[in-house]
């Protein structure tokens, strides 16, 4: 008798880890710009979330009006041009964001970038909405990986679709990645030097500006790429998803210890865990499924302030 | 036009003037000085020197090139090269790490190599631990990682800023001594102290600052000799 009624909690609880899983290395994704960016100049680049939306529409833009049918209906075409595509456009913001709106602010008192970078989110917003066909409402956005999920046959069976394991694949691989060329190459080194004093990065002839922006434009291509993978999972994309999702990507770089890598995958995955288990068992379900993120935010907070991989450290692999 | 020129350099931060009026030559080979006391404006001349302050006037001539109004990073490509007060060693990486650094500019490996290995031959305590990260070192050590990080770039002139700094006597001997040596195989050395005496008993040439100008100048003996330097810079230490 008992076992009859284990099996199926025990397929809802791991349906749920599995979505929470998918959920968080998307997240971690984007933490990963966060937290770049404040390793090297300390902003919380509050439009972050905003180059993942662009990013997004990006890839919807090219498929839609770019790609002929026949290419934009076939995956392993459609799949990586639209990465691509995304990934560039979420770059090109990225650097543009810095170029004109934080730089001029580079020694300016701290809070004058941080509302700044408010103001860019709002403003980028409302371009796409403004400039976007048919952005006014959510649009559709093709799966643009292979149809069809995994079904692994506990209870009444754990269903994790493919385009789900494709975004986690992808998410750990970039992680690991730019782990690597941050802690392996010259240009990561310099990004390190920079990060832990910039006045003798200069003195080590690094040109700092070029740090920066090699960093925006790697936080904005890692955006784009999830802002593409997002579409192809939830098969939606509406204005507001950077800035929601912005939120969770900002939590999980704290969590992790901002300016931490590694702290970045770690708490966004966190984050899609809690999200998930609480929608489901937590009393109110997914509609209070946030603040239970908050929640751990607080505790973390109080307990751990610099986050579990924190030091006083910036970026480190 | 002497190697490294500078003539009225005048540097303020915000409406404080640090600097109001120092003019200095360094010479080609030599080791040259600048002593003076606690806020004498010796450090800010060097990070305005080296490019990580811009100067109100005056003018800076390296090589027979102005280049006052050059970012950093030009500054150091043209071959010169600042090791900063208080060491500021990228404390979170290694040895290893640190000395590329240095070299940031340089593309030639092999090169890089070489003049990594001869680093480790002046301080060969560095070589035995290269991979243990800066912070972890002595404040004798981390001098000696300064210095090595600071010629990894091939510097034609070397700037010093404060090398004995919280050392021991012994330990300040030896970087002093290491100094020399570089200056006997070719590498010009602009030095800024406030351990006068070891400073103008190892240099060819000094110059005294004070409330940000320079105000006395001559060989290290002559300093070393003069009754004013005595008196204001050297009071202390003559006795020891």
């Amino acid at each position: 008798m008992h076992a009859v009624e284990e099996t199926p909690r025990l397929s809802t609880f791991l349906s749920q880890i599995a979505n929470g899983l998918v959920l968080g290395s998307l997240i971690a994704l984007i933490a990963l710009g966060y937290t770049m960016v404040y390793g090297i100049i300390t902003l919380i680049n509050f439009a972050h979330g905003e180059i993942f939306m662009v990013g997004a529409y990006g890839g919807l833009a090219t498929l839609t009006y770019i790609l002929p049918t026949a290419i934009a209906t076939t995956w392993y075409f459609a799949l990586p041009i639209a990465l691509v595509a995304g990934a560039l456009v979420a770059m090109l913001i990225a650097v543009a964001m810095e170029r004109f709106a934080y730089r001029p602010l580079r020694n300016a008192p701290r809070l004058a970038p941080l509302i700044t970078a408010l103001g860019v989110s709002v403003a980028l917003q409302e371009a796409m909405r403004v400039f976007y066909p048919g952005a006014t409402a959510a649009l559709p956005f093709p799966n643009l990986f292979v149809e069809g999920a995994v079904v692994i046959p506990i209870g009444d069976g754990v269903v994790i679709r493919y385009v789900g394991i494709l975004l986690v694949v992808m998410s750990l691989v970039l992680a690991f990645g730019l782990e690597r060329f941050i802690e392996r190459t010259r240009l990561g080194r310099a990004m390190r030097a920079t990060s832990q004093d910039r006045d003798v990065a200069r003195l080590m002839g690094i040109d700092p500006d070029r740090v920066i922006v090699l960093t925006f434009a790697i936080g904005g291509a890692l955006a784009g790429v999830a802002g593409v993978l997002y579409g192809s999972y939830l098969n939606n994309i509406n204005i507001d998803m950077g800035f929601q999702n912005g939120i969770f990507a900002f939590t999980a770089a704290v969590l992790g210890g901002i300016g931490n890598i590694r702290g970045a995958v770690v708490g966004g995955l966190m984050i899609g865990l809690v999200k998930a288990l609480a929608g489901q068992y937590m009393p109110g379900g997914t509609a209070y499924d946030y603040v239970w993120i908050f929640v751990v935010l607080i505790a973390v907070l109080v307990f751990r302030p610099q986050g579990f991989f924190g030091e006083s450290e910036r970026v480190r692999a | 036009m002497a190697f490294l020129s500078v003539r009225d350099l005048v540097v303020a931060y915000g409406a404080i003037q640090a600097v109001r009026g120092v003019t200095f030559d360094v010479e080609q080979g030599q080791i040259v000085s600048l002593i003076g006391s606690n806020g004498a404006g010796k450090t800010t001349t060097l990070r305005t020197l080296s490019g990580l302050l811009r100067p109100v006037s005056g003018t800076i001539e390296f090589d027979g090139t102005p280049i006052q109004k050059m970012p950093a990073h030009e500054i150091l490509s043209r071959g010169m090269a600042h090791s900063p007060e208080g060491r500021r060693l990228f404390a979170r990486m290694s040895v290893e790490e640190n000395l590329r650094l240095g070299a940031y500019t340089r593309k030639d490996e092999a090169g890089i190599a070489q003049d990594m290995q001869r680093v480790y031959d002046l301080f060969p305590v560095l070589g035995e631990r290269r991979t243990n990260k800066a912070g972890l070192f002595s404040g004798g050590e981390q001098q000696m990682l300064a210095i090595g990080r600071a010629l990894m770039s091939r510097p034609k002139l070397l700037m010093l800023d404060e090398p004995s700094m919280g050392l021991s006597p012994i330990m300040t001997q030896r970087i002093f001594d290491t100094v020399r040596e570089l200056r006997d195989e070719g590498t010009t050395v602009l030095l800024v102290e406030q351990n006068a005496l070891a400073a103008l008993a190892l240099s060819d040439k000094a110059y005294v600052i004070d409330l940000g100008r320079t105000t006395l100048s001559g060989t290290g003996a002559e300093l070393l000799a003069d009754p004013r330097v005595q008196e204001a810079y050297l009071g202390e230490n003559v006795g020891t």
